[in-house]
């Protein structure tokens, strides 16, 4: 396979997306060492462009795969790239959910689900540590999060958005008291 | 007991609107918002499982959930669609964001703010925590399984597979029925 057609996206996203195992920024690493130090298409500190134009658009994080198709490709390239990182892992997915649902209801399938609840639960509580911890936020961060739980929890109808305004405004607000 | 099925378009179009929205990450929390507080597509438990399946299996963590989703209410044609509304808006508002990239870093406080969202993501994410760890709390063993599954991922950085190929079948073990 040619590195200079777009067809070498597939080569390089599709092992990716069938290893990501926690989810894409699992292998981020991985496709950073692939991209720019394996077959140099790109320096390192455009890999960390595309990661932060990534992170600041709305959307998982996943599509710094279309960034990376679109870097070297234009327009074909972020599709293949897209579709490469993840149709293998979904088709994968879907096989699984499939024969999961297709017992629901019996007895068993209830007790797994009763089981597995919890587990799924502490992951989520274990993500909200992770990114909390690794936002350059501190408590502010910490603030912004519980508060926009609070406001959820009086207003569960609350839209979203309406956080996100009132959590920028505190942040920006906090950077400019608080340089 | 949770509604019937939604259309292929309802479907679409709330993930659509969730890819679209979804600033700053926390998209679990805008799922869990739309498909069970709002639209009790799913119950809690359901949706809380799924998102453990989808967490062990390989591929972005959202896209598996809205695979799960989108398969339980409406088969593959319902996967399809959640998945593809859910990734169609932000492939364009990526490279959207790629070409104007350099004026928005140009703006006064663009990061800041960008962080200010991303925390207030987060609290999408506490809701779902809160629900489930109140709904835990009726049986001993689903706290317990709770609280080592966030102890041991979130603290201690356990391996998340190795976490939940141990806490999960003692989980469903105790939750067994009996006789069975």
């Amino acid at each position: 396979m040619r590195d200079d057609l777009p067809w070498a996206l597939v080569v390089v996203f599709v092992p990716f997306s069938l290893v990501s195992i926690g989810g894409g920024p699992s292998v981020f690493a991985g496709i950073q060492h692939q991209v720019v130090d394996i077959r140099q298409w790109m320096s390192s500190s455009e890999f960390v462009g595309l990661f932060a134009i990534s992170r600041a658009a709305p959307g998982p994080g996943s599509m710094l795969s279309t960034l990376v198709g679109w870097h070297m490709w234009g327009f074909s390239g972020a599709v293949i790239a897209t579709l490469a990182f993840f149709l293998p892992s979904s088709v994968l997915c879907y096989g699984v959910v499939r024969v999961w649902n297709r017992y629901r209801g019996r007895p068993w399938h209830t007790a797994m689900e009763q089981g597995l609840a919890p587990v799924g639960n502490g992951l989520v509580a274990a993500g909200v540590i992770s990114i909390l911890g690794i936002s350059g936020g501190g408590v502010v961060s910490w603030i912004i999060a519980f508060g926009a739980a609070g406001l959820l929890a009086l207003r569960p109808k609350l839209h979203p958005m309406i956080l996100f305004v009132i959590g920028a405004a505190v942040f920006v607000g906090t950077r400019i008291v608080m340089p | 007991m949770s509604a019937p099925s939604p259309s292929i378009t309802a479907i679409f179009l709330v993930f659509f609107r969730i890819g679209l929205l979804s600033f700053g990450g926390g998209l679990i929390g805008w799922v869990f918002r739309e498909v069970v507080l709002i639209r009790h597509w799913l119950e809690e438990d359901e949706f809380l499982s799924g998102m453990a399946l989808g967490q062990i299996l390989p591929g972005a963590n959202i896209a598996n959930l809205t695979i799960f989703v989108g398969q339980r209410l409406r088969g593959l044609a319902g996967a399809a669609a959640g998945l593809f509304g859910l990734l169609v808006g932000p492939f364009f508002a990526v490279l959207a964001l790629a070409a104007g990239y350099r004026m928005l870093q140009s703006l006064p406080h663009a990061e800041d703010a960008m962080e200010g969202v991303a925390a207030a993501a987060v609290g999408l994410l506490i809701v779902i925590v809160a629900r489930g760890a109140r709904s835990a709390m009726g049986r001993p063993s689903a706290a317990l399984a709770f609280l080592a599954t966030f102890a041991a991922v979130g603290i201690m950085h356990w391996s998340l597979l190795l976490v939940v190929a141990v806490v999960g079948p003692l989980s469903v073990w105790a939750a067994w029925p009996k006789g069975a």
